[in-house]
């Protein structure tokens, strides 16, 4: 009773990564409130494929739900699933990823308990609440707290006296991190049937045509990012060469997605990937805040501007005032000359 | 088949085109400087019920949307490019609402309305982005959803195929009617003003938009009833107020903050040969670079 629970999002028989990043979070909260971890995962044939990597990030209990029909996913029949869980089980929060499949099922979800759900959130934290027109004090609420209204303003969002308190979470704003490979976790292999009418199952997915991700921006530890200050096509290369060096991504702005210097799945910002390195060397890319909200958590960023008033070089560690096609060529060499 | 379409559209601040008196001195939102808009992706789904339209002769188009009276202004838009008629939800009572309260409202105005064959709205909304009034209205009306809709394809024997957007990809789905569709932004555009339609409807108003005192045109209102945007409140759909506005709301706001960058202490460097291989040894050196 009470738990924390994270809804895993499984694409056949792999865990997406947003769903580690959420375990891990969810982990944090569960130590902080004193409670334990749970976990949920639905689909077709996963028994015995998803147990042991979900438990490793410190869940306690895991909820497996194995039945034809739940992959490809599909809105009822997963809302039932939590739906029905949650009346039995009371949760106190629930997380899922701000992804396609969870914006489409945690608001039918919150819709169906009449319980508080919080969109996209950058951070979540526990925390008291002062309700002064009531004069009621509550202890331990989930903060969630997000960007709004384009971006130009961010709320901390409470939900006082309903359950779950509900919040998707984007990917890549968390970090994922096991908590042990052996962690001693149940697995409970509940019987769909008792969860999921047989009515449910009435939309059909016809096709689908999927791609995978060409680069691993999400989780690279260095970014390269060029935008419309890099000028050209050929002017990436520069970065692609800097980027092999360090073992590094390169990434972009819009406004170098939108030039036709990259291709559109290197757009880092607000409505591209959100990416947390621990280095960010941002090229010729003034910052608009769209972007910076898609990088913002870099660990050291790195500015190559000529312009020194460009708004990026305000989040900016170091800031080299200077061209790209004049900096980045001596970053490689003297990375070259240094590193051995 | 003939089809009853109801299309969700909220007006919204430009988000997009945020200026520099966008927020007070005192750091909160100044509604007043940005001018108010059809939200985008309403505008695409529209479109969409505008085409189910022309392919399904007899159906009808109607434009449900919650606001203040001036919010009739994107009835009347959805109007001047081929709607058929426009419910205004309108209540103090309504003011505060979170997006389950809000889906709330639209259900039992929708059930007021008559349980149409297509629920069509914007995925999401620019002043809010959370895309969760869409499936929540699905489920009080206990109906099927599809999210993230890029085109309605076919509707034909009582169902319904789709092409919506996933993480990475598409799919094409196939759902029973009736049901609920919110439209990405990657959809077809919306179709432009029709100026016959803008000629025909630029009066149609909302009760509560209309002067106190004598109303003008007072005649053509009452040979035009189509010129008159139905309005309702909360008591007129039948609706609980305990559910609607920020009494029906679960979640509240805690606080908010203006987004302003920190200024961090930061070291300025030239591209010159030995500030670049400073920075280098010093990256190196702290082991931040391998």
């Amino acid at each position: 009773m009470n738990n924390v629970f994270v809804y895993c999002e499984i694409d056949k028989y792999t865990v997406e990564e947003v769903s580690y990043e959420l375990l891990t979070k969810g982990r944090k909260l569960a130590n902080q409130l004193g409670v334990q971890l749970e976990a949920i995962a639905a689909g077709s044939g996963i028994t015995g494929k998803v147990e042991k990597e979900i438990l490793s990030y410190g869940v306690d209990k895991l909820h497996v739900f194995d039945a034809e029909g739940l992959y490809p996913y599909t809105s009822k029949p997963h809302t039932s699933i939590l739906v029905n869980l949650f009346k039995a089980e009371q949760p106190q929060i629930c997380l899922m990823g701000a992804t396609v499949i969870g914006r489409d099922l945690g608001p039918r979800v919150s819709s169906s308990l009449t319980s508080g759900l919080t969109a996209d959130c950058t951070a979540l934290e526990i925390g008291d609440y002062d309700d002064k027109k009531a004069g009621k004090h509550y202890d331990n609420l989930l903060y969630q707290i997000r960007p709004a209204f384009g971006g130009n303003i961010v709320a901390t969002i409470v939900n006082p006296d309903h359950r779950p308190q509900m919040a998707t979470v984007r990917s890549g704003v968390m970090k994922a991190e096991k908590v042990a490979d052996d962690y001693k976790g149940e697995v409970v292999y509940e019987d769909v049937a008792k969860f999921v009418p047989e009515t449910d199952y009435v939309v059909k997915v016809l096709d689908r045509h999927v791609e995978k991700a060409k680069n691993n921006l999400k989780g690279a530890p260095i970014i390269v990012a060029g935008g419309y200050g890099v000028g050209s096509k050929e002017g990436f290369d520069l970065l692609f060469k800097l980027a092999e060096e360090l073992h590094g991504e390169v990434g972009a702005s819009r406004a170098a997605v939108d030039a036709g210097f990259c291709e559109h799945d290197l757009q880092i910002g607000q409505t591209g990937v959100t990416v947390r390195p621990k280095v960010y060397i941002a090229c010729g890319i003034s910052g608009a805040i769209q972007h910076v909200a898609g990088m913002k958590e870099s660990g050291i960023v790195i500015s190559i501007n000529t312009d020194p008033q460009a708004p990026i070089n305000q989040i900016a560690d170091y800031i080299i005032t200077g061209s790209v096609e004049e900096v980045v060529p001596k970053l490689i060499k003297y990375y070259k000359d240094n590193s051995k | 088949m003939s089809l009853k379409i109801v299309v969700l559209a909220k007006q919204v601040p430009d988000t997009r085109n945020v200026g520099k008196d966008a927020m007070t001195p005192e750091g909160t939102v100044n509604r007043a400087a940005l001018p108010a808009i059809f939200n985008p992706e309403d505008l695409n789904a529209l479109e969409q019920a505008l085409r189910l339209k022309d392919q399904n002769p007899g159906s009808t188009v109607s434009i449900l949307t919650m606001g203040p009276p001036r919010a009739t202004e994107v009835i009347r838009e959805g109007l001047y490019r081929g709607a058929d008629n426009g419910y205004l939800l309108t209540d103090r009572a309504f003011a505060g609402a979170d997006t389950l309260a809000t889906s709330y409202a639209l259900a039992t105005a929708i059930k007021k309305i008559g349980m149409p064959d297509i629920v069509i709205g914007g995925r999401q909304a620019i002043d809010g982005d959370t895309a969760q009034v869409g499936p929540q209205v699905a489920q009080k009306l206990d109906l099927n959803q599809v999210t993230y809709v890029t085109s309605v394809d076919s509707v034909k024997d009582g169902k319904v195929t789709v092409t919506r957007t996933i993480d990475g990809g598409i799919e094409r789905v196939e759902a029973p009617l009736p049901i609920v569709l919110t439209v990405n932004g990657n959809a077809a555009p919306c179709r432009p003003r029709n100026a016959k339609l803008v000629m025909k409807y630029k009066r149609a108003s909302a009760p509560m938009e209309r002067p106190a005192g004598e109303l003008p045109y007072a005649e053509e209102y009452e040979k035009k009833p189509y010129l008159t945007v139905t309005q309702w409140s909360v008591a007129d759909v039948d609706g609980d107020v305990n559910q609607c506005g920020l009494a029906g709301s679960p979640t509240k706001v805690k606080a908010v903050q203006n987004i302003v960058f920190k200024a961090k202490e930061s070291k300025r460097l030239t591209g010159s040969d030995s500030d670049v291989e400073g920075l280098i040894v010093e990256l190196l050196n702290s082991h931040t670079i391998g």
